[in-house]
């Protein structure tokens, strides 16, 4: 039952963040109706956001020792962060917190590249078939990361959490089991609660104000809405920023989880790609389902148990779901008719 | 029919064509005793440094590229010599190799097998390299290893420590100067028994691999002969970013041990993750759970950050030995950059003085005059103490370093202390000894 418990935890934890940037490229395509393979990119630059956020914050002073020498013979470097000489304990706190403030970063930052991608390569390929909206998004993609690479280098950054959120969680004694029982990082569970509350507020967003009514006929109705003197293009530029600010703020809120290092993106590009797929094209709703149901599945089918019975399946269980629910339901989980029909 | 003789074209290019090739097959087929691939006829001689320079190893890569940068430097008498100075061979005088300066071409290996099967084929027959060095990872360094035994040129393994690139892949033109997953589990046990006890529940995670499978096998072995019961032997993908799917069966499995066969981004990843997960503040078993890491690199370290502290490990080398050669280098090293080497950085170094001095004692660049320079070769002064290059495996017999995540570093790079010294007797294996076994040296090939 522990084991079990876990298994369905990490699956949460991982599908947290499946569904954060499946939800970003269902919005994307779900709007502007493109494949935009870059979306790991911005996952990977959301993260780069608080890695910048942390070097800022942890720029040190740099002081030469009078008497001790490294061993290749100039003088050592005393470093002290500029945080902590000039604001004392509050700039220690503020290195200690550094990926969650980092977020302030990460949010106008990402809204602006987002917008500027749309504007400046984007909206060029709106009338262009798929493969040439996939090669020129993942041909960004690769610039993006080899940007990264130049300017961060190739190794991984470790990026801790906040000190009180590094240990573990009681999760089996807040659900009334023994203690001890069933403990779970802490961070792994703010990060659960942290997607659960962006995928809430986007669908508020989406549900109870009027940007969201119009963007949501949009959606359904582009020409219409058009033809009423809505400029549904600016909204629409707006949602391919939102979708960029989602997969930012998620990659920045994983640094702790995962070290950034500018291959990351790749890593969860193709298997966003299937959850959409699985979820259903466009489909809000499917996206976020199909990344917690293949987060478990994933985390299960690492299990020894299974593993024992089925070795590799932990390898190929998402791509075995995929084929399994695409030859039941063509149109994934909750796909709606027409979309990628035509 | 007619005997009178017609002459046609076609013929008449059929019989040029034929008696063409049969007057230049004596040409083709006998060759000089002395010929071989690229044999240097200017006042130069080309190396090939074939480092990963994109990809996982890229910062790897660029360290050992900058050692064999500081290599050439000193080959040609330029700098301040480095370990020239320390070598126990003399042969090596500042004036290049056999009065020819060195040169150097390099290639990207991608850490891929094909990519660097390519950029070494390139800097062979485009480049004219006489020999080819490099790489961070076994996978690699075989695939290499085999193309320069074809193609009759020298390979001078950078970092790669499978047992099987001088186990079942060796080849008489490949050479190790790096230590191996054999060496590693012989030089931790002892220390691992000092710490651990002998009556410990280990559990593997493993990457999917020809190096994460040998080192899997050495360290199982090793530790259950100390007493210690294997409890699973879990395999993961190379590059899953995220291993906590592996880590939670861990926290239930009854085991008191994780051994983490990881290396580079997957070793920094799930390393961090295994200690979010708590792993370390664990008791089982009534003991304190421990976690090993048999290979540990000072750019992982940095990588993993305050994840290392307190954990166990072997590497190949460490910038902090105290040794003459050791010292020599880093200080050469640091004062060119203005940081300490990588093991990496140094087995390259190391690798590239080997090679040239060995052409140097043969008197010739043909890799068979080479191959019987070093095949038994002993020297020091390199930064590792006294050291065979053994002629059955070419493989290097040295001590191994037994190091342990610092507990309080001073620096970013100042994350390993040494704990052990392994003495070179300690982690010798015969040559045919059942994990090394299956392969064929071969004879040398000069090609040409």
């Amino acid at each position: 039952m522990d084991a079990f418990l876990l298994q369905v935890l990490n699956g949460l934890d991982k599908g947290s963040a499946y569904a954060l940037i499946a939800l970003g490229l269902t919005l994307i395509f779900g709007t502007l109706g493109v494949v935009n393979f870059a979306h790991g990119a911005l996952f990977m630059l959301g993260a780069f956001c608080a890695v910048a956020f942390d070097k800022v914050v942890t720029a040190e002073r740099v002081l030469l020792d009078p008497i001790k020498k490294t061993p290749w013979g100039t003088p050592l470097e005393v470093r002290v962060p500029y945080a902590k000489v000039w604001f004392g304990d509050a700039g220690e706190w503020l290195i200690d917190y550094s990926v969650p403030i980092s977020l302030a970063l990460a949010v106008p930052v990402m809204m602006l590249i987002g917008v500027a991608m749309e504007r400046g390569l984007i909206r060029h390929f709106y009338k262009r078939p798929h493969a040439d909206q996939i090669l020129v998004t993942f041909g960004l993609a690769i610039v993006l990361q080899e940007l990264v690479k130049a300017g961060f280098g190739a190794n991984p950054i470790p990026m801790p959490a906040p000190s009180s959120y590094q240990g573990m969680a009681d999760f089996g004694a807040l659900i009334g089991m023994e203690p001890n029982t069933v403990v779970y990082p802490t961070w792994r569970l703010v990060y659960f609660l942290f997607a659960a509350a962006i995928i809430g507020a986007v669908f508020a967003f989406l549900q109870f104000t009027t940007f969201g009514m119009v963007v949501r006929a949009g959606m359904a109705d582009r020409e219409t809405v058009g033809l009423l003197g809505i400029d549904i293009d600016r909204r629409f530029t707006f949602m391919f920023g939102l979708a960029a600010v989602v997969a930012g703020a998620a990659g920045a809120m994983y640094s702790p989880i995962l070290s950034p290092d500018y291959h990351m993106g790749m890593d969860f590009l193709v298997l966003s790609f299937v959850v959409v797929v699985v979820g259903g094209m466009g489909s809000l709703g499917g996206a976020v389902a199909a990344g917690f149901l293949l987060g478990i599945l994933q985390s299960f089918a690492s299990m020894n148990e299974v593993k024992q019975i089925l070795p590799g399946i932990d390898q190929i269980i998402i791509y075995l779901v995929a084929v399994a629910i695409l030859l039941t339901r063509p149109r994934g989980l909750m796909g709606r008719k027409g979309v990628m029909e035509s | 029919m007619s005997d009178k003789l017609i002459v046609s074209r076609r013929g008449l290019l059929k019989t040029g064509a034929a008696a063409g090739v049969g007057l230049a097959a004596p040409m083709v087929f006998s060759r000089p005793a002395w010929a071989y691939t690229n044999e240097p006829k200017g006042k130069s001689v080309i190396f090939g440094f074939n480092v990963p320079q994109t990809g996982a190893y890229a910062d790897e890569g660029a360290d050992e590229l900058r050692a064999y940068q500081l290599a050439v430097e000193h080959l040609n008498g330029e700098g301040d010599g480095g370990m020239l100075n320390t070598f126990s061979s003399k042969a090596l005088k500042g004036n290049g190799v056999l009065g020819k300066k060195v040169e150097y071409v390099t290639g990207d290996t991608q850490t891929k097998s094909d990519a660097a099967r390519a950029s070494a084929k390139r800097m062979i027959e485009k480049d004219g390299a006489i020999m080819i060095t490099g790489g961070s990872s076994s996978g690699v360094a075989i695939a290499v290893q085999g193309l320069c035994q074809e193609a009759g040129v020298i390979f001078m393994a950078g970092l790669t420590h499978s047992n099987d690139t001088t186990g079942k892949d060796k080849k008489a033109n490949g050479f190790r100067h790096f230590f191996n997953a054999y060496m590693s589990g012989a030089a931790l046990a002892p220390v691992l028994k000092a710490n651990y006890g002998s009556d410990r529940k280990a559990y593997h995670l493993t990457a999917d691999y020809t190096w994460g499978w040998t080192q899997e096998e050495s360290i199982a072995a090793a530790t259950e002969a100390l007493g210690w019961e294997t409890v699973a032997k879990v395999r993961t993908p190379l590059g899953a970013g995220d291993f906590s799917q592996y880590l939670t069966p861990v926290l239930n499995s009854g085991a008191d041990v994780l051994i983490l066969n990881h290396y580079g981004r997957d070793m920094v990843n799930s390393l961090t993750q295994a200690v979010q997960f708590g792993l370390r503040d664990k008791i089982v078993n009534g003991k304190k759970f421990e976690i090993v890491v048999p290979l540990y690199s000072r750019l992982m370290a940095q990588g993993a950050g305050d994840a290392v502290k307190g954990i166990f490990g072997s590497t190949n080398w460490h910038w902090s030995l105290q040794d003459e050669g050791s010292k020599a280098f880093v200080k050469s090293f640091g004062q060119k950059y203005g940081f300490p080497p990588s093991q990496a950085a140094h087995t390259c170094y190391v690798q590239a003085l080997l090679y040239a001095d060995a052409c140097e004692r043969a008197g010739t660049f043909n890799p068979c005059g080479v191959v019987e320079a070093l095949e038994g070769f002993e020297f020091d002064g390199m930064g590792n103490g006294p050291t065979l290059y053994r002629a059955d495996d070419h493989q290097c017999f040295k001590s191994v370093l037994v190091v342990k995540g610092k507990e309080n570093p001073t620096s970013e790079f100042d994350r390993l202390e040494v704990v052990d010294q392994v003495p070179a007797e300690q982690v010798t294996y015969p040559p045919d000894h059942p994990m090394f076994a299956g392969g064929d040296l071969g004879k040398c090939n000069p090609g040409a």
